[in-house]
C-alpha cells in the first residue's frame, strides 16, 4: 500500500440522508472520507465513490431521476467508465440505474409499504472491488430501508446478469418482491455496484454488527493495490 | 359581518374581546384581532391550563432548560445535552391523517432545531378507535404512513412509540410526536430577540395561504363541519425540512445568528412576538418582503400563515450577506423581513404603512381561566367491579393467545417496520424493547427514551392513572438500564369548559406531579391539547409521558428477549396484580371497569433502581417490565423476542387469572445465568423479589395452566395490524 491515506468520496445531494453514515463507515474502515457536494463537478481526486442513501430531491419524481443530472454526476460517470470503483446504496443504487451506470430499475415494494428491517442475504459475487473480502456464499444480515427496492429488468437483462454472475447480493428472504431475489448487482466491468441493503449501518460492533464493514475494507484493499 | 360575528369566528369570546378593548384602549383592526385571536387560542396561549401546569416540578440536577423555551434540555455528560419535546397534532390528523401526522413530525423537529440541536430520534404516541371501523383503519394506516413519509425522508430515525385502540378515540385520534436532539451545551440557542437594529431573516419555504387559523381550529371541538376545515391543515415537505435542518445547523456552526425560532402555529406572529416578548424588545415585520407562494395575500394572512418548513433568525446587519449565501447553498428561500426595535410592539408594516401594532407582551399573555373542579359522577359507577361476576377461564392457553393477538398487545412490528429506525447509525437497540437506546457517537455515552400513557387507567382513576404513566416510563427506562432524568408531556383531554374533563385534567396533573416528585424526574417541556371531543363525547383523559434517561456506558444495556437456555427467571417488585382496568378485563370480559393498580411510588422506584444498577453493573442483560396483559404476556414477550422458551411457577392461592393476566406497577422480570444469581441478589437487597422459574426449550409453560409452543404464540403475536379484517378492539377470546 502507498504511504498516503486512501480517500473515499461520498456524494451529497439535496435530500441525501445517509451521507453522514457513509462518511462514518468509510472512516471506520480506515479511509479518509471526502464530501462531494452535488453542485461541484469535481471528485477531488478520490480513489472510490459512494453514492449514499436518502431521498435525493425529495424523491418527488422517480427516486434518483433528478439526482442523475446533478453537476457531480458528470465526473462521476467518467470515473465509473474509466473503471473507478463506485458503490450506490439504496437511493444511491436508484441514482446509478437512472444514470444508466447499472441496468434495470427499482420499483415500489410489492407490499406497497416502506420497509425497514434486517434481512438475510447471500454474497454471490466477490470479484468486485466492494465485496472482495467476503467469501462466495457468505450469509449476512443487513439492514434495508426503502419504499422502492423491488429490482426489475427485462428478461434478457436478467438472464445476462445471471449468466455473467453479476448478481452481487441475493435476498434469502425477499422484502420487496425484486426479481430473482436480487439485492445488489454490478456493471459489466464489475467496478460499479448497487446495493439495496445498507452496509454502512452495520459497520460498528457498538450497533450489534460490523458485517457490512468489509464492503469498505474491500475497496480499500482494491484501491490500495493500485496506488 | 358585524364585529361580534368577526371575533367569534376567530374564536374569541365576548369577555376576551372586552379585554382586548381594555388593553388596547381602542378597537383593534382585523389584522390586530387576528394576531390576538391566534395567540390567545388554547393551542398557543394555554389559557385553560397555564395555572395548572405550574404544579409540575421542573427542576433537577441535570436540567439545563425547563419549560418556557421551544424544548426542554438536560445534561448527558462530557458537555453533551439532550433537547426534547413532545407535541400533539390531533385535530389536523383527524381530518387529513397523512399530512396531519407528517406536519406534526415536521413541527416537533423544528422545535428541537430551534434550540440549536441536531434532531437524532423521533417517537410517536398514537390512539385510534377500534379497527373494526373502516374510518379508524384509514386513519391508522394514513397516520403511520404520514409519520414514516416525513421521518424517513428527513433522515431522523423513528425509534420508539406506542399505539392503542379504544372506542374512546373513534373520530378523535391522538397523534403525539416527540423529537430528541443532541447539542453541545455551550451551543444551546434560546429564542430571544435582542439588539435593536438587528435584522429578522425568514428562511425555508415560501409563505402561502395554508394553515390560516390552524391554531384556532386546533382549539375547537371536532364535528361534522371539521371536514370543511381541511384547508386549515398544512402540507408537509420533508425535503425542504431536511434542507432547513442542515442549513440552520450550518448557520449556527458558523456563528452567524443571534437567535433562532421555528415557525409553527400562528406562523410569523407567534415566532416574532414570542422572541420580542422574551427579549423585552419590539419587532417590525414588513409583510410585503415575505416571499410568497401565491398572489394577492393580505398582510394579515401573511403574518398568521402556518406554511411549514420555515425558520426565523435574528441576525446582525453585517452578517446578513453571509447568512443569505448559506441559505442559497441549501436552495432555500430567504429574505430580510423585519428588524428588532426598541418600542416593544409586534408591528406589521405594509409598504411603509403600519398595518397593525400590538404590544408583544399582550400577545404572549393570554387571559387565564380557572374553572370549577367537580368530581365526575361517572367515576363511582365505573369503578364497581365484583370478581365473583367474572367466570374464571376454562382454557388459559386460549386466553393468552387472544391477548397476544389483540391489537392492543400484539407485535408493533408492522408499524415500526414502516419507519426508518436505523438511519444515523446511532440506534443501539432496535424497536421492540422497553425503551429505545441510542448512543452519542464518539463517546461511551448514550440515552434512552420512551413514551407511555395509560388512557384507560386515567379514565377509571385520573390521578392514579397519570402517576402510573410516569411510573411506567421510569420503569421502561430502568429496564434497558438508563438512568431516568426528565420528561416532556402531551396532555390530551376533552373540553375544559366541561366539568368532567376539567376535573380529569386537574387530577391527572396532580398524579403526574406526585409521581415526578417521588421519582425525581421533572417536567421540562410539554404541550396541551384540549377539546378532543367528537360530537360531544370526550376521549379518555390521555396524558402522554415522554421520558428520557442517560447511560454512562451505553454498551451496558438490557433488552427483553431471553438470550440463553438455563437462565434463572426472577420477578422483581411487589407483585400484587389486580383485574381493575386491565387489558384482560376489556378483551376477554368486555369491561372497562374497576380500580386500576394503585401506584406505590416508593416501591416502584426501589425495584426499578435495583434492576438498573444490576444492568449497569453488567450482571443483567435481559429485563422486561410487567405491563398490559400482566405476567403471562410479559413472559411470552420475552420468549418470543429471544426465541427461547421459559417455564415459570406461580405462588399458590388466589385466582389464577388474576395472577397470570392481572396488571400491576413496579414489577420487572429479569433473566440471569445461574452463576450470577448471587450478584443479582446483592443488587436486589431491600427489594421484593422471587425466583419464579427458568429459561429454555421451545415452549412457554406456566404452572400447568399455560403450555404453548413459541411458534403458536408467535403466530398470534406477529399479526399484521394493517390487514383488511383486523379484529375489533374488545370482545375476543
Amino acid at each position: 500500500m502507498g504511504g498516503r491515506l486512501l480517500r473515499i468520496g461520498v456524494t451529497v445531494f439535496p435530500g441525501s440522508n445517509c451521507d453522514r453514515d457513509a462518511l462514518y463507515g468509510v472512516q471506520r474502515a480506515g479511509a479518509e472520507p471526502v464530501e462531494l457536494w452535488h453542485a461541484d463537478a469535481d471528485l477531488k481526486g478520490v480513489d472510490a465513490v459512494v453514492v449514499p442513501g436518502g431521498f435525493s430531491y425529495g424523491d418527488y419524481l422517480r427516486p434518483g431521476a433528478i439526482a442523475r443530472f446533478a453537476k457531480v454526476m458528470g465526473p462521476l460517470e467518467e470515473f465509473a467508465k474509466g473503471g473507478g470503483p463506485v458503490l450506490g446504496v439504496c437511493n444511491g443504487f436508484q441514482v446509478l440505474t437512472e444514470a444508466h451506470l447499472l441496468p434495470g430499475a427499482l420499483l415500489r415494494n410489492t407490499s406497497m409499504r416502506f420497509v425497514c428491517t434486517r434481512v438475510a442475504v447471500r454474497v454471490e459475487n466477490t470479484r468486485t472491488p466492494w465485496t472482495s473480502l467476503y467469501e462466495p456464499g457468505d450469509e449476512l444480515t443487513l439492514p434495508v430501508a426503502h419504499n422502492e427496492g423491488n429490482y426489475f429488468a427485462d428478461e434478457r437483462t436478467i438472464a445476462e446478469l445471471e449468466d455473467e454472475g453479476r448478481v452481487v447480493l441475493r435476498y434469502l428472504s425477499n422484502p420487496n418482491g425484486s426479481v430473482n431475489d436480487i439485492a445488489g448487482l454490478c456493471n459489466e466491468g464489475r467496478n460499479v455496484v448497487g446495493l439495496m441493503p445498507h452496509p454502512e449501518r452495520v459497520s460498528d460492533p457498538a450497533l450489534g454488527s460490523a458485517e457490512g464493514l468489509k464492503v469498505f475494507e474491500s475497496v480499500l484493499r482494491f484501491a490500495g493495490a493500485k496506488v | 359581518m358585524n364585529i361580534q360575528e368577526t371575533y367569534s369566528s376567530l374564536g374569541l369570546s365576548d369577555f376576551e374581546y372586552d379585554r382586548i378593548l381594555e388593553l388596547m384602549g381602542r378597537a383593534p383592526n382585523f389584522l390586530e384581532l387576528s394576531l390576538l385571536s391566534v395567540m390567545w387560542s388554547e393551542h398557543c396561549g394555554y389559557k385553560n391550563s397555564r395555572p395548572l401546569l405550574r404544579r409540575f416540578p421542573n427542576e433537577g440536577p441535570r436540567v439545563l432548560q425547563g419549560p418556557g423555551e421551544n424544548a426542554g434540555v438536560v445534561e448527558v455528560g462530557d458537555g453533551w445535552a439532550l433537547v426534547f419535546k413532545m407535541e400533539s397534532h390531533n385535530h389536523p390528523s383527524a381530518v387529513e391523517p397523512y399530512e396531519g401526522a407528517a406536519t406534526g413530525v415536521g413541527g416537533i423537529i423544528r422545535d428541537v432545531l430551534a434550540m440549536g440541536a441536531r434532531p437524532v430520534a423521533l417517537f410517536n404516541s398514537l390512539r385510534f378507535g377500534p379497527l373494526d371501523d373502516e374510518r379508524n383503519r384509514y386513519l391508522f394506516r394514513e397516520v403511520v404512513r404520514g409519520i414514516g413519509g416525513y421521518g424517513n425522508a428527513i433522515g431522523v430515525p423513528t425509534v420508539g412509540g406506542e399505539v392503542e385502540f379504544s372506542r374512546a378515540y373513534s373520530g378523535n385520534p391522538l397523534v403525539n410526536a416527540m423529537c430528541v436532539g443532541l447539542v453541545r451545551s455551550e451551543d444551546l440557542m434560546r429564542a430571544r430577540a435582542v439588539g435593536e437594529g438587528n435584522l429578522v431573516v425568514l428562511f425555508g419555504a415560501k409563505t402561502g395561504r395554508d394553515g390560516i387559523h390552524g391554531a384556532t381550529f386546533a382549539s375547537d371541538e371536532l364535528s361534522e363541519e371539521s371536514e370543511e376545515k381541511r384547508p386549515n391543515v398544512q402540507v408537509g415537505d420533508p425535503f425542504a425540512e431536511k434542507m432547513l435542518v442542515e442549513c440552520s445547523l450550518k448557520l449556527l456552526e458558523e456563528g452567524l445568528i443571534v437567535s433562532l425560532q421555528d415557525l409553527g402555529a400562528a406562523g410569523i406572529t407567534s415566532s416574532a412576538s414570542e422572541m420580542a416578548a422574551k427579549g423585552g424588545v419590539g419587532i417590525e415585520i414588513d409583510a410585503e418582503k415575505v416571499p410568497l407562494r401565491e398572489e394577492g395575500m393580505e398582510p394579515w394572512e401573511i403574518v398568521i400563515s402556518e406554511s411549514q418548513e420555515r425558520m426565523l433568525a435574528i441576525v446582525e446587519p453585517e452578517k446578513v450577506e453571509e447568512v443569505l449565501k448559506i441559505t442559497e447553498r441549501y436552495e432555500l428561500v430567504a429574505a430580510v423581513v423585519g428588524r428588532v426595535t426598541g418600542h416593544g410592539d409586534m408591528r406589521v408594516m405594509n409598504r411603509g404603512e403600519v398595518a397593525g401594532t400590538v404590544p408583544a407582551h399582550y400577545l404572549a399573555d393570554a387571559p387565564v381561566y380557572e374553572r370549577e373542579v367537580r368530581i365526575p359522577a361517572y367515576l363511582e359507577e365505573v369503578r364497581k367491579l365484583d370478581l365473583e361476576e367474572l367466570p374464571a377461564p376454562q382454557d388459559y392457553n386460549s386466553v393468552l393467545l387472544s391477548l397476544l393477538a389483540h391489537p392492543n398487545l400484539c407485535s408493533r412490528r408492522p408499524v415500526y417496520e414502516q419507519y426508518d429506525h436505523q438511519v444515523g447509525t446511532d440506534t443501539v437497540v432496535l424497536p421492540g424493547a422497553d425503551a429505545a437506546v441510542m448512543r452519542v457517537k464518539g463517546t461511551t455515552l448514550g440515552f434512552a427514551a420512551t413514551t407511555d400513557c395509560k388512557g384507560r387507567y386515567c379514565y377509571l382513576d385520573p390521578k392514579g392513572g397519570a402517576a402510573a404513566a410516569v411510573a411506567e416510563a421510569y420503569r421502561n427506562l430502568s429496564c434497558v438500564g438508563a438512568e431516568p432524568v426528565a420528561l416532556t408531556d402531551c396532555l390530551n383531554f376533552g373540553s375544559p369548559e366541561k366539568p368532567d374533563a376539567y376535573y380529569q385534567l386537574v387530577a391527572c396533573i396532580e398524579g403526574m406531579s406526585e409521581a415526578c416528585e417521588a421519582l425525581g424526574t421533572p417536567v421540562v417541556s410539554g404541550n396541551v391539547s384540549l377539546y378532543n371531543e367528537t360530537e360531544g363525547e370526550a376521549i379518555y383523559p390521555t396524558p402522554t409521558v415522554g421520558m428520557v434517561g442517560v447511560f454512562e456506558d451505553v454498551g451496558r444495556h438490557a433488552t427483553p428477549g431471553i438470550k440463553r437456555e438455563g437462565d434463572a427467571l426472577v420477578l422483581v417488585g411487589d407483585f400484587r396484580p389486580v383485574l381493575g382496568g386491565s387489558n384482560y378485563l376489556e378483551i376477554v370480559h368486555g369491561r372497562v371497569a374497576g380500580a386500576p393498580p394503585a401506584p406505590d411510588l416508593a416501591s416502584e422506584k426501589a425495584a426499578s433502581d435495583a434492576v438498573r444498577r444490576a444492568v449497569a453493573a453488567g450482571v443483567v442483560d435481559t429485563a422486561h417490565d410487567l405491563s398490559g396483559g400482566g405476567l403471562a404476556v410479559a413472559l411470552a414477550g420475552m420468549a418470543l423476542c429471544g426465541g427461547v422458551g421459559a417455564e415459570a411457577r406461580l405462588l399458590p392461592g388466589g385466582r389464577q387469572d388474576v395472577a397470570l393476566f392481572g396488571e400491576v406497577g413496579g414489577c420487572i422480570l429479569v433473566a440471569v445465568p445461574e452463576g450470577r444469581l448471587g450478584e443479582l441478589e446483592e443488587h436486589l437487597e431491600g427489594v421484593h423479589y422471587s425466583r419464579i422459574g427458568g429459561t429454555g426449550g421451545g415452549r412457554l409453560k406456566v404452572s400447568g395452566l399455560i403450555d404453548a409452543g413459541l411458534d403458536e404464540l408467535g403466530e398470534a403475536y406477529e399479526r399484521d395490524l394493517f390487514e383488511r379484517h383486523a379484529p375489533e378492539g374488545g370482545h375476543l377470546g
